[in-house]
């Protein structure tokens, strides 16, 4: 029924050009399929192996949580965050409290905010993690998928020991955290920290000079850094364009301006460009908690907030620098305990949308490699 | 240059400032033009987010924000403009190629129509969906039913 609605500006059927010409096919990557991480439906247009274009078809995972937003109060609306993108649940929450914060004019105590950036940054390597296990198994490479799940329990065994979840984490609060890091939390770290460090290097080595992976993601699905702002495409996809910005480096929040790390560019904008940033990201994440954890201080976890929260009338936008890429939250209070309005902006949505480009030219093939390398969370594109 | 575009703009523009950002409100008639002006001259090159409030009580009952960011200066701002229901906005694609998805959610959330937009449809809820589910007449349990129905053959209301 909806189908032909669908297709319309594909040019199925013109007079000039019959349904089914022989050059040219439509085929459906339908929503069901192992490589698309999640519900996406992609419908490509063939020409042979190659493709000419493609459209892509999302919602399917559409659960309405921005009007959700608009029925529950803040600190309820804190454990729907982290399902959007259920990845790097850590992440969404920041995100989350940080606006809310911002819209109470609150800010989190120093401790707070160094376990939170403990805490994300270990998300960022699980996130990363997961994306290079399911990217190299879409391609055909089947070890990695074990050796970064095996490496991401490890993280997740800390999330559990900290919080009680180990993927919806619901771990910050607003006004800074609820639980007091557990006794032990920076020996496993630190420990964490020392396994993991050799960890990134089996990984290079079982994929960045193989041959096959590089014949795989050379050259694939390139984007160049015109196109990557024009389309408003952000995190390591924009980096390995070329564009060297980060939103911790350059709209700093949650004190990552104490920290020193390295933004990883690219040259050439192609999927192992993209799969080199992200490893580089990876040990500076590992940098990034380190230095953290030398420099935690004492003090209280938790800001003065009142137990009923009515900001005052007004709106803020904030965003962080999530893995996937720039993660914003656009919140409108009226002064009651419910937020008028809370706007998410998906990075995953944003850079789905530069697909049909990077696509265009490639075998099909490729395109299962691109939408690995875009690092596509479909929770976070429907919300 | 919020100065500067006041005085060019004079009483369209009005430029104000919540917890430490600027934004400003701008008349609807002069959205196209500011919108132009920001990304050629002050280069604002980068769509970040563009999105819509309904306030169902005020006369004009819609609020399009587009959030901007620039790269060579490292600076976000935010732009307003009010419009009636039923009132179409020129589209921002010719401006930023991002544009595409984000109007296309906010129509299918709120039923704002976008004037030279390259393909107007909903983008997260099926096609033949009836209603605007970010408008605040729209209930929180409220779905199509009859979408529901026809497509998944369920017939209660829940």
């Amino acid at each position: 029924m909806t189908d032909r609605n669908t297709l319309s500006h594909l040019d199925l059927e013109t007079p000039e050009k019959p349904f089914l010409d022989a050059n040219e096919l439509v085929i459906n990557m339908g929503p069901q399929h192992p490589a698309t991480h999640g519900v996406l439906r992609v419908i490509l247009r063939l020409d042979g192996e190659k493709v000419l274009g493609l459209e892509c078809v999302i919602g399917y995972l559409h659960r309405g949580v921005e009007k959700i937003g608009e029925n529950r109060t803040y600190t309820m609306f804190n454990p729907y965050v982290d399902r959007m993108d259920y990845v790097a649940a850590v992440s969404n929450g920041l995100g989350y409290c940080e606006a809310v914060e911002k819209l109470l004019h609150v800010e989190a105590p120093p401790r707070a905010q160094h376990v939170r950036v403990i805490l994300t940054e270990l998300n960022r390597i699980a996130s990363h993690q997961l994306w290079l296990g399911t990217h190299a198994l879409d391609i055909g490479a089947i070890t990695p998928l074990f050796y970064t799940f095996r490496d991401r329990e490890e993280i997740l065994k800390i999330f559990e020991k900290y919080c009680g979840a180990r993927l919806t984490t619901h771990a910050f609060r607003i006004g800074g955290l609820q639980y007091e890091t557990y006794n032990g939390f920076e020996r496993e770290v630190t420990n964490f920290l020392d396994f993991f460090r050799p960890k990134i290097d089996e990984y290079e080595e079982l994929l960045t000079t193989n041959r096959i992976w590089v014949e795989r993601t050379k050259g694939v699905g390139k984007i160049s850094a015109e196109d990557c702002i024009a389309l408003g495409v952000t995190g390591p996809v924009l980096r390995a364009s070329g564009v060297k910005w980060d939103l911790r480096r350059a709209q700093p929040y949650a004190n990552y301006r104490n920290f020193d790390f390295e933004i990883p560019i690219g040259q050439n904008g192609d999927t192992y460009d993209r799969y080199l940033v992200r490893m580089v990201e990876m040990r500076q994440s590992v940098r990034i908690i380190e230095q953290a954890l030398a420099a935690l201080p004492e003090g209280p976890i938790m800001a003065k907030v009142p137990k009923v929260m009515k900001p005052a009338p007004g709106e803020v936008y904030h965003s962080i620098e999530a893995p996937k890429g720039e993660l914003g939250y656009f919140i409108v209070s009226d002064g009651s305990t419910q937020p008028y309005r809370v706007r998410v902006r998906p990075p995953s949505f944003v850079n789905l949308q530069a697909l049909d480009l990077m696509c265009r030219g490639q075998l099909v093939a490729d395109v299962i490699a691109v939408i690995g390398t875009l690092d596509i969370v479909l929770g976070e594109v429907d919300r | 240059m919020i100065a500067k575009l006041k005085r060019m703009y004079g009483s369209g523009l009005e430029p104000l400032t919540y917890a430490g950002q600027n934004y400003m409100i701008v008349d609807s008639s002069m959205i196209p033009e500011i919108l132009q002006v920001l990304r050629n001259e002050e280069q604002f090159d980068y769509c970040v987010d563009i999105t819509a409030v309904h306030y169902p009580k005020r006369e004009k009952q819609f609020d399009i924000v587009w959030v901007l960011y620039s790269f060579p200066r490292n600076e976000r701002i935010r732009v307003k403009t009010q419009i009636a229901d039923g009132a179409k906005l020129a589209s921002s694609v010719p401006i930023w190629a991002t544009a595409n998805w984000l109007e296309r959610e906010v129509f299918d959330m709120f039923g704002i129509q976008f004037e030279g937009h390259p393909d107007l449809k909903r983008i997260l809820l099926p096609d033949g969906w009836k209603g605007h589910p970010l408008r605040k007449d729209y209930g929180i349990l409220q779905q199509d039913n009859e979408w529901v129905q026809i497509n998944l053959g369920i017939e209660s209301g829940q």
